[in-house]
């Protein structure tokens, strides 16, 4: 069975859907402060990383990294409502580029399984 | 297959990425997903080439450049790589300096040796007592000299010593170039949007004279901002540019003006105009941004979020050096 990555057209797509993705993050209030950075690009390269994990295809995820990424986040009041915001998104994002709804409920799931590493309560 | 980096060479194994090689010898080389997308382990070839799949990504400035992903690179053949960019030092001599501005000197400088530089790029001024200052290149590799503007600062010590000290025959070492935001030739018929403020008007004047040159034959839009109209500056150079090449524009626009001749200036904040402008194109377009950071940030935002594609906004942010007395 093809990943959502492969099926979606892979590199190449994952950048269209980091676009998508990453212009509803700008522009939902409840989020948009954790994502307003300077280096638009690089803080898009790990967003892409993260999408293409998510969909399944190459990806060295590393709830380890995740957690380290965020945590200065943490100070700044990150939390679970957050996490729904992002993931809500993300559910729009696939909506619109037309995945069907149960390759859409296994890449939320798989988005959902990081929210622990997100919001730093994985044992270490 | 053998990679050399930093003085070393490392037996590539079949199969191997170069990363893993570079890992496995020992080197400490940054990295994250390697997945070929978090651009952790960007390295740049300097010798040989590297195969398509290991600059898939990339933006095509960067591939231009010789910039690839080690995680995604199998190489097919034995190449020489660097961490950071190869930096060349020259000699310049000051050949013209015209004032073009209210505080704006052009100088034009000849080089005693080749300037491997794409229009739109940077080089590092540097003065005889190591006093070193960003300067954009307003010139295009095929001018006899290179043409660089220099906004007086308040209390810059750099731009200071040019307006006051610098004369014609003088020396200066240049060193380069540096900087992402440059035209690479292809897809002739986009739409190129080029968008200052200040001297940001230097590498823009580059990139878009670059451009027609290559024969870019889709619009080429060029907006530059002040406060008053008078705070403009190069306009006679831009309107020549405009009756010699027709795809091109030149949009002079001002903040604070009561009334513009809509022919020649248009009012407004130089953001708001360009977005206005532009906005049903943007999603196919090119977008050059050049200037104040505050300025280059926020636009690049604004575009983005308007439809432009992030792989399509190349930006040059003249980020300030350190305190007002040490501006440039």
């Amino acid at each position: 069975m093809s990943t959502l990555y492969e099926t979606l057209g892979g590199e190449p797509a994952m950048q269209a859907a980091v676009e998508l993705f990453y212009r509803k993050i700008l522009t939902d209030e409840r989020v948009s402060r954790f994502f307003e950075d300077v280096d638009m690009e690089g803080q898009m390269a790990k967003q892409k990383a993260f999408l293409t994990m998510v969909f399944g295809g190459p990806s060295e995820y590393s709830g380890k990294d995740m957690t380290e990424g965020h945590s200065h986040l943490l100070d700044q009041g990150l939390n679970d409502s957050h996490v729904d915001a992002v993931i809500e998104n993300l559910g729009a994002t696939l909506s619109e580029l037309g995945v069907d709804a149960a390759s859409s409920k296994s890449a939320l799931s798989i988005a959902e399984g990081a929210r622990d590493d997100v919001l730093g309560r994985r044992g270490s | 297959m053998r990679v050399t980096h930093s003085g070393r060479t490392v037996e590539v194994q079949n199969g191997e990425t170069v990363l893993d090689a570079l890992l496995r010898s020992g080197e400490n080389i940054p990295y994250s997903c390697k997945a070929g997308s978090c651009q952790s382990c960007r390295m740049r070839v300097v010798s040989g080439s590297v195969p398509e799949a290991a600059q898939v990504g990339l933006k095509e400035t960067l591939r231009a450049q010789g910039y690839f992903l080690a995680c995604s690179c199998r190489p097919d053949g034995d190449i020489e790589i660097e961490s950071d960019i190869q930096v060349q030092s020259v000699v310049g001599v000051v050949r013209a300096r015209d004032r073009v501005g209210e505080d704006v000197l052009r100088i034009r400088l000849e080089i005693d040796d080749e300037l491997d530089y794409a229009a739109g790029q940077f080089v590092s001024l540097v003065r005889s007592d190591g006093l070193a200052r960003a300067y954009s290149l307003a010139s295009i590799p095929g001018d006899p000299s290179l043409e660089l503007h220099v906004r007086r600062m308040p209390g810059g010590r750099m731009s200071g010593w040019i307006h006051e000290s610098l004369g014609v025959g003088d020396a200066v070492s240049l060193r380069g170039p540096f900087g992402s935001c440059f035209y690479v030739p292809g897809r002739p018929d986009q739409r190129l949007i080029l968008a200052g403020v200040g001297t940001g008007l230097a590498p823009l004047l580059g990139i878009a004279r670059d451009a027609l040159a290559r024969g870019h034959e889709g619009p080429v839009d060029l907006f530059h901002g002040a406060l008053v109209s008078g705070r403009l500056y190069g306009v006679d150079v831009l309107r020549n540019l405009e009756r010699c090449h027709r795809p091109f524009r030149y949009h002079a626009c001002a903040l604070n003006e009561s009334q513009g001749d809509p022919e020649t200036l248009r009012v407004g904040a130089i953001s708001d105009i360009v977005l206005s402008s532009v906005k049903e194109t943007l999603a196919t377009s090119r977008v050059f941004l050049c200037g104040d950071p505050g300025f280059v940030n926020d636009l690049r935002k604004r575009l983005f979020l308007a439809g432009a594609s992030m792989q399509e906004i190349h930006a040059d942010p003249f980020t300030p050096t350190g305190s007002t007395t040490d501006a440039n």
